[in-house]
């Protein structure tokens, strides 16, 4: 202690120099130990109250402990409570105990309806698959709404209301509410705001719009960090007015995508997905030959839309404005002065095939069509310009319709057509969400704002960097803060109002089409949460009405026409209909009529495009600091596991490999090949990216792919708060995001540090080294040998290389198919696979030792020049081998082959040699090394599927073809005596799957697709040539090249 | 007796194999005066120190790999099998020797086995009772690992007779049990000369309950020999049996790398090779510390680096046509295994196993290098360092990159890795220095026997 003696003096101080080490203290009166602290001690306290009384002997004492045991036996004869019980004869309606139910709900996703058919298990949801009536599942889901079935167990989410960082109750925020509303009533209003993020429920947004009504002086803001508003502005500018586009890409024959990740991260994945891949299915069987369509892709980072493509070309971001500036010259639309010249990267002879085939679409009869389509990182007057040019090839109407914007109409546009939405005049800003926030953050540091209510939003960790958000929030004199997570937002909040999961609330949702449906909870809340609808209508004064209530009310005042003259005078049966389909009929938005090109179109675009020039001319290139390192363009992307942070406590979803990097837990600076090479880099080496004079030091990871010049940074990483999981890994991109390179910046410099960070990936290899894994050929190919095509490598083995005759299957044979066609890596199996069979998480330290426990799992691999590979991507379940390697070298019998062909692992028998793993020549194997399994935490009991074995420590285990649900199908059949139909068993990665890429079924059944797939010409054994005889069998993968194009010389890398 | 003495006179020219000037009553002395006379020296002291000590860290590694399961090793998909395993072959590989020296030496009536083959013996079973120690606990759950025993039980369930691991259990136990048995009952009569010379009530006791009630009558001696000429024929095959069902545990696999029909003779040869060296590698400082270069001469050691160098030759023609097998057929798997081996990112582990194994070795083909035993003890323990590097290539660089390149990774081994090969090491010192001390080195009574027929 360096004090001064003058504090010395002080008894507390003196004590504190006294002492030796680390001494801690509760309070400054037990510090100081006077006198008065221990007098008042010494009745809490006293002394010798722990000692053994004297003169008790040990007669004594056993008469006073039997006395004492017979008194207190006393107390289990007292008198019964006359309170009747009764025993559990007459069971709830529809449910028998072990039988799983099944429930339509909705999960909103950014915003917008994804529609999901929930399992429920005795009144706990464990597992969610898509539903079919919802046209934005049709079935299928994504890793996201997957793994929300992981958030709703979460032990980390918020379950108290906190005031101040402490533990407030329910009754305290109800007065701290009340007495807020007192306000507001006194003064209109004024200065409160409320921010959320993408919000289309119509009850919510009643709700809101009534809370608008009372406050007229309050204002809504909105903000998606991902926000995806640009086409929508870009449409009111090629239009004249705010339109949405939908696209059918199971119409486009040609597409082109500019930076649009429309297959995994764009404006509805699923969808698009599954019309790509119907349109792309030429191959499955050559007795119906259908054309594929042909996709053009040119992007800035790699993603699986580019690895989908036929034509595929690394871009700089600025250079697709001038692609598509010179597309609109070939094409004669009129776009201004400016005159647009192919830019440099791009090869003449690639520009030319492209026209040529759009031009060959250009208003192709009403089944197919071309389109162009953009991702929303590009600003509005580029997508301006592609709707453009979709209208001049006659893509509207066939493959791009366009309908009321869902989200924030605004005054301007109340005259369109369509259903009118409660929005109206409610968003304080059009469509920019960014200018939202902007508002917002303007109106915070002007200090006109002195109540703000966040909900489910986390602006302190998402706005742009230069904002200083944390600050202009600070000057709010009151906050509150409704969210999942206490999280960074929720720590500067004086309040923090624990969300309510969408499974444990009533709600609705539009999906993008405006499609409206009701989320049903499955589960009454597990904490004491809260849902938007409670907290807004605690802001009403009209908490005394549930959620339920509210929404039904709303409902039956709304009741939209669905020209069922039969069940529309009964609400209650009109209600149950929706709840049972998951959707509310009707309620979609139809399309815009009379769009087409404005008038003004060319004036505008430019105008727009000035405008947007002179932003990006403001930022100042500093060019002399070469010192900083080499001069870079950055990219910034929603991550493709966590998107912008919100999953970031999902521990499936940090585990889960990213497609094509295949990382996990952590995001990284994606570099090209090219550029790693120029600099000397290798992954994980970690450098220095500086913005001006913001810097962040993470490592670096090799795509191929990647455009030459430019890094791509995920964002949602490197969070300080939001749960155990969230906080800690990854890098904070939003750090270096700031509004003036929102999506892209050219001002960013790169320097090495010379120092390493290591990264998680689970597939260090992506080159097959001329082994013939992945069989991918060209559509022209299978024309010209439609029996043999030559990309099959066929190898003629002998039928039966054995002494032994085969086993004959009588009954079941069960088999699966994966078409690598229609594959497109968005790994919605793979959490379908971990959700549905209670596959655990095991942390960043054991993926790094090789240990990561997905069954089933989606190997990458590259062809060709490394700077733009050709990729294919192989999901890989066990192979179900018929003479399987795994089964002979186990000691004790623990894995075994059914009667019904399936590979079997008994976990109970196993006693983890891994000789089975080792023999594996697919390494589908998977081994809990360590307890992976949590048997402790409480919560996390209710997630797991009740049919499936939780592993212990020292156990195989590995893909089962989720031999409960064909155990299920088998029950159901035997009680009616039939034979399990085709199709009846489903399997978790085949059901989630958008690109219907997984077939599973009997084969033994000619009626199943996939005893049809497996007659294909392009049919194969992977490693077929060890003779184990895979059930898991593969299609190849089929591209449809321009024949203009002379294909890419195929080149070994082996780098 | 005169078969005995017309062979040693054609190789009259040879290094005696006793020293000159002994009898039957200075053999027993000297014997059995490292057991009972002499006092513990520094050196063993020191030696029982640091074997102790790493004992200590072996049941250290054992209770918390029994707290936390084998994943507290380095082991991963694909890499299922590491440090354990090749520890488990390295070790079983060393029993061999003692095997080879005390059971076919004998049949084929080599004398100069003789005053190796006990402490060789011992070897053998220590190195057993190491080497046991690791399948076992490699399993992911240890508690059941009788499963794999053929008992008949409630489950119904027999172990699966297919698996290699099922025959390596049998064979194991059997060279284990037999080894045991056979080095006691050599033991027997040395044992009633130590009950007989002892001074000590204990040491009387014990030695005289250990030795059977053994008087040293003819009728004794009959049943003596017979018994372990029997034990010797048993222990035979079991030289051969025990390394070819270890090779199977990986020819068996479908692993490229593992997939082989060379694998039995070579892991045999193998197993001899690193038994030699590590006989070596304990009677040149053993006879060095307790005096005995008339017992183990010049020619035994001579000897011995001649079966090393055969030994030695054999493995290398192995890692010549497991090569060559990989580049003729022409498989992709199997020429990527040797393609890996030799640049891959073991590939400096593979090159030191050839230096280790193929090119030191070929110094012994030098009289004057096979008659100092500085040089062998350096090259004892050059190959036993070789074979274990050969058991880590073939277990672990085989596994890390097989079928599918997406699957292949690294493995490193980590702490607990290294404490379970360092332990066992260190049982195997403790186990070896306390025999030293408790029981004679060099068998009395076949000395004697030697001595009386030179004589």
């Amino acid at each position: 202690m360096t004090a001064s003696s003058a504090e010395n003096s002080h008894p507390t101080n003196t004590r504190l120099t006294d002492q030796r080490g680390h001494q801690f203290w509760r309070s400054l009166n037990e510090l100081a130990d006077g006198d008065a602290y221990r007098a008042r001690l010494a009745p809490e306290f006293p002394d010798h109250a722990d000692r053994w009384p004297s003169g008790l002997s040990r007669r004594k004492f056993l008469s006073l402990m039997s006395a004492s045991l017979a008194l207190a036996s006393w107390s289990g004869c007292a008198k019964k409570p006359e309170e009747e019980i009764l025993p559990y004869v007459e069971m709830p309606e529809q449910l028998v105990p072990g039988q799983p139910l099944y429930f339509a709900t909705a999960m909103p996703l950014f915003g917008y309806g994804v529609g999901l058919v929930a399992e429920s298990h005795m009144g706990r949801p464990t597992r969610v698959e898509g539903n079919r009536h919802h046209p934005f599942s049709l079935g299928a889901t994504d890793p996201f709404t997957q793994a929300s079935v992981l958030t709703l167990y979460d032990p980390d989410r918020s379950q108290a209301i906190l005031n101040n960082g402490q533990i407030s109750a329910k009754a305290e925020l109800q007065s701290a509410i009340g007495a807020l509303r007192q306000r507001l009533d006194a003064n209109n209003g004024r200065g409160f705001r409320i921010l959320s993020g993408t919000i289309t429920s119509p009850t919510l947004l009643a709700q809101l719009k009534r809370l608008k009504d009372a406050y007229p002086a309050m204002q809504w803001h909105h903000y998606e960090p991902v926000p995806q508003d640009a086409d929508i502005r870009g449409c009111e500018l090629a239009f004249g007015r705010p339109l949405q586009p939908l696209y059918d890409f199971g119409k486009a024959a040609v597409i082109l995508s500019l930076d649009d990740d429309f297959l995994l991260a764009g404006h509805a994945p699923i969808p698009h997905a599954r019309q790509f891949a119907q349109h792309r299915r030429a191959s499955v069987a050559t007795s119906r030959p259908r054309e594929m369509n042909r996709l053009y892709v040119a992007e800035s980072t790699a993603t699986v839309t580019g690895a989908k493509a036929d034509h595929r070309l690394p871009l700089a971001p600025q250079s697709m404005e001038q692609l598509l500036l010179a597309l609109a010259s070939r094409l004669d639309v009129n776009s201004g002065d400016e005159v647009g010249t192919v830019p440099a990267e791009v090869p003449i002879e690639w520009f030319e095939a492209l026209v040529d085939d759009l031009i060959r679409y250009r208003f192709g009869d009403c089944e197919s069509s071309a389109l162009i389509v953009v991702g929303y990182n590009h600003p509005p007057h580029v997508h301006a310009l592609a709707q453009a040019i979709n209208a001049k090839l006659g893509a509207i109407g066939t493959t791009v319709t366009y309908i009321q914007p869902v989200v924030g109409t605004t005054a301007s546009s109340t005259d369109s057509q369509g259903n009118a939405s409660d929005d109206e005049a409610l968003l304080v800003s059009p469509f920019s969400q960014l200018d939202s926030l902007r508002q917002l953050k303007e109106a915070m540091k002007q200090g006109e704002v002195d109540t703000l209510l966040v909900l489910s939003s986390n602006p302190v960790l998402t706005a742009p960097a230069d904002w200083d958000f944390t600050d202009a929030i600070s000057r709010v004199p009151y906050r509150m803060h409704l969210g999942m997570y206490a999280d960074e937002t929720a720590e500067l909040c004086h309040w923090h109002i624990p969300e309510s999961h969408y499974l444990e609330c009533w709600s609705d949702v539009r999906a993008r089409n405006g499609l409206v449906s009701i989320i049903q909870p499955l589960i009454a809340p597990l904490y004491d949460t809260w849902s938007p609808h409670q907290v807004v209508a605690e802001l009403l004064g009209q908490a005394s009405v549930s959620p339920y209530e509210q929404l039904r009310s709303a409902w039956r005042e709304r009741r939209p026409d669905e020209g069922a003259a039969e069940i529309a005078n009964d609400f209650d049966s009109q209600w149950a209909r929706w709840l049972k389909l998951g959707v509310v009929p009707g309620t979609a938005f139809p399309a815009a009529p009379n769009v087409g090109l404005s008038s003004e179109f060319a004036e505008r675009f430019t105008s727009a495009r000035n405008s947007a020039l002179a932003t990006a001319n403001n930022t100042q290139l500093d060019d002399s600091d070469e010192s900083r390192g080499t001069l870079l363009q950055i990219s910034f992307r929603p991550d493709p596991s966590i998107w912008d942070g919100r999953f970031a406590n999902n521990g499936w979803l940090q585990e889960l490999p990213k497609p094509l990097t295949k990382l996990t837990w952590d995001n990284a600076l994606l570099i090209a090949p090219s550029l790693a090479r120029e600099l000397d880099l290798e992954n994980e080496e970690l450098v220095t990216v500086t913005r001006g004079a913001r810097q962040l030091r993470l490592p670096v990871w090799i795509v191929p792919g990647q455009s030459p010049r430019v890094a791509t940074l995920h964002l949602g990483y490197g969070r300080k708060a939001g749960g155990r999981v969230a906080s800690g890994p990854g890098f904070n991109a939003y750090e270096l995001r700031t509004t003036d390179a929102f999506w892209f910046g050219n001002d960013v410099r790169l320097a090495k540090t010379g120092e390493r960070f290591p990264l998680a990936c689970t597939q260090e290899h992506h080159l097959m080294h001329g082994r013939e894994l992945v069989r991918a050929g060209t559509l022209s190919e299978l024309q010209q040998h439609p029996d043999h095509p030559p990309f099959m490598h066929e190898h003629h083995l002998p039928d039966n290389p054995s002494l032994l005759p085969n086993w004959e299957y009588d009954g079941y044979k069960w088999g699966m198919v994966i078409d690598t066609t229609a594959c497109i890596g968005c790994n919605a199996c793979v959490v379908a696979c971990q959700s549905e069979n209670n596959i655990p998480v095991v942390g960043k330290e054991q993926v790094l030792m090789g240990r990561e426990m997905h069954w089933l799992r989606i190997d990458t691999y590259y062809h060709s020049a490394a700077d733009n590979p050709e990729t294919a991507f192989q999901p890989l379940p066990c192979m179900h081998c018929e003479k399987a390697p795994c089964e002979v070298v186990c000691p004790v019998a623990a894995t075994v082959h059914s009667d019904e062909g399936l590979n079997e692992m008994v976990y109970n028998r196993c006693v983890g040699t891994r000789y089975c793993s080792n023999n594996c020549p697919y390494k589908v194997r998977r081994f809990n090394f360590l307890q992976y399994a949590d048997y402790d935490t409480p919560v996390l009991k209710l997630l797991r599927n009740p049919d499936v074995t939780v592993r212990s420590r020292g156990v195989m285990e590995k893909c089962t073809y989720c031999v409960q649900r064909i155990s299920d199908a088998r029950i159901a059949a035997k009680k009616e005596e039939r034979l399990i139909r085709a199709g009846e068993v489903i399997t978790a990665c085949q059901s989630a799957c958008p690109a219907e890429a997984i077939q599973f079924g009997n084969l033994n059944n000619p009626r199943e697709p996939v005893t049809e797939w497996r007659e294909s010409p392009i049919h194969y054994k992977l490693l077929g040539e060890l003779d184990t005889e895979p059930r898991t069998t593969f299609l190849a993968s089929l591209t449809n090249p321009n024949p203009d194009l002379v294909p890419r010389e195929p080149i070994h890398d082996e780098s | 007796m005169t078969r005995a003495k017309t062979r040693t006179t054609p190789g009259s020219h040879r290094a005696p194999l006793v020293g000159a000037g002994h009898t039957i009553s200075s053999v027993t002395d000297q014997i059995s005066s490292i057991v009972l006379r002499r006092r513990a020296g520094r050196g063993w002291w020191f030696g029982l120190l640091v074997g102790f000590s790493l004992t200590m860290l072996l049941l250290y590694a054992i209770a918390w790999l029994l707290i936390k399961g084998v994943g507290i090793w380095g082991i991963n998909i694909p890499v299922g099998w590491g440090f354990a395993i090749v520890n488990f072959v390295w070790w079983i590989g060393i029993g061999h020797a003692g095997t080879l020296i005390s059971a076919i030496l004998l049949l084929l009536k080599q004398e100069w086995r003789t005053s190796i083959n006990r402490f060789a013996e011992a070897m053998t079973l220590f190195a057993v009772a190491c080497a046991g120690i690791f399948p076992l606990l490699h399993l992911g759950r240890v508690e059941f690992f009788y499963w794999l025993v053929p008992y008949p039980n409630t489950m119904g369930v027999w172990p699966q007779f297919r698996s290699p691991l099922m025959w390596d259990f049998f064979a194991v136990s059997t060279y284990g049990t037999v080894s045991l048995l056979f080095w006691y009952i050599g033991l027997v009569p040395d044992l009633a000369t130590l009950r007989d010379r002892a001074s000590h009530r204990f040491a009387r006791i014990t030695y005289g309950i250990l030795a059977l009630g053994w008087r040293g009558s003819a009728r004794h001696w009959k049943r003596y020999q017979g018994a372990y000429l029997l034990l010797a024929g048993l222990a035979t095959p079991l030289v051969v049996s025990v390394h070819t069902i270890v090779s199977f545990d990986f020819s068996v696999g479908i692993v490229p790398g593992w997939h082989s029909t060379i694998f039995p003779p070579y892991f045999v040869a193998g197993a001899i090779f690193s038994g030699f060296a590590m006989v070596l590698t304990l009677a040149i400082p053993l006879r060095y510390a307790y005096n005995l270069h008339d017992f183990i001469t010049d020619r035994h050691l001579d000897n011995s680096a001649k079966v090393m160098l055969a030994a030695g030759l054999i493995v290398s023609y192995g890692y010549v046509m497991e090569a060559f097998v990989a580049w003729w057929n022409g498989h992709p798997y199997e020429t990527y295994i040797f393609e890996n081996r030799f640049f891959g990112p073991y590939a400096g582990l593979y090159w030191l196993l050839i230096f280790c194994n193929c090119l030191a070795p070929q110094l012994l083909w030098f009289k004057a290098v096979r008659r100092l035993p500085v040089i062998l003890f350096v090259l004892s323990l050059v190959i036993n360092v070789g074979m274990w590097l050969e058991r880590f290539i073939i277990c672990v660089v085989s596994l890390h990159r097989d079928h599918l390149p997406s699957s292949w990774d690294m493995y490193y081994p980590t702490f607990w890795d290294w404490a379970f090969y360092l332990g066992t090491i260190g049982l195997f010192l403790t186990l070896l220095l306390l025999f030293i001390r408790l029981l004679p080195v060099i068998s009395i009574s076949e000395m004697r026997e030697l001595v009386e027929e030179h004589s």
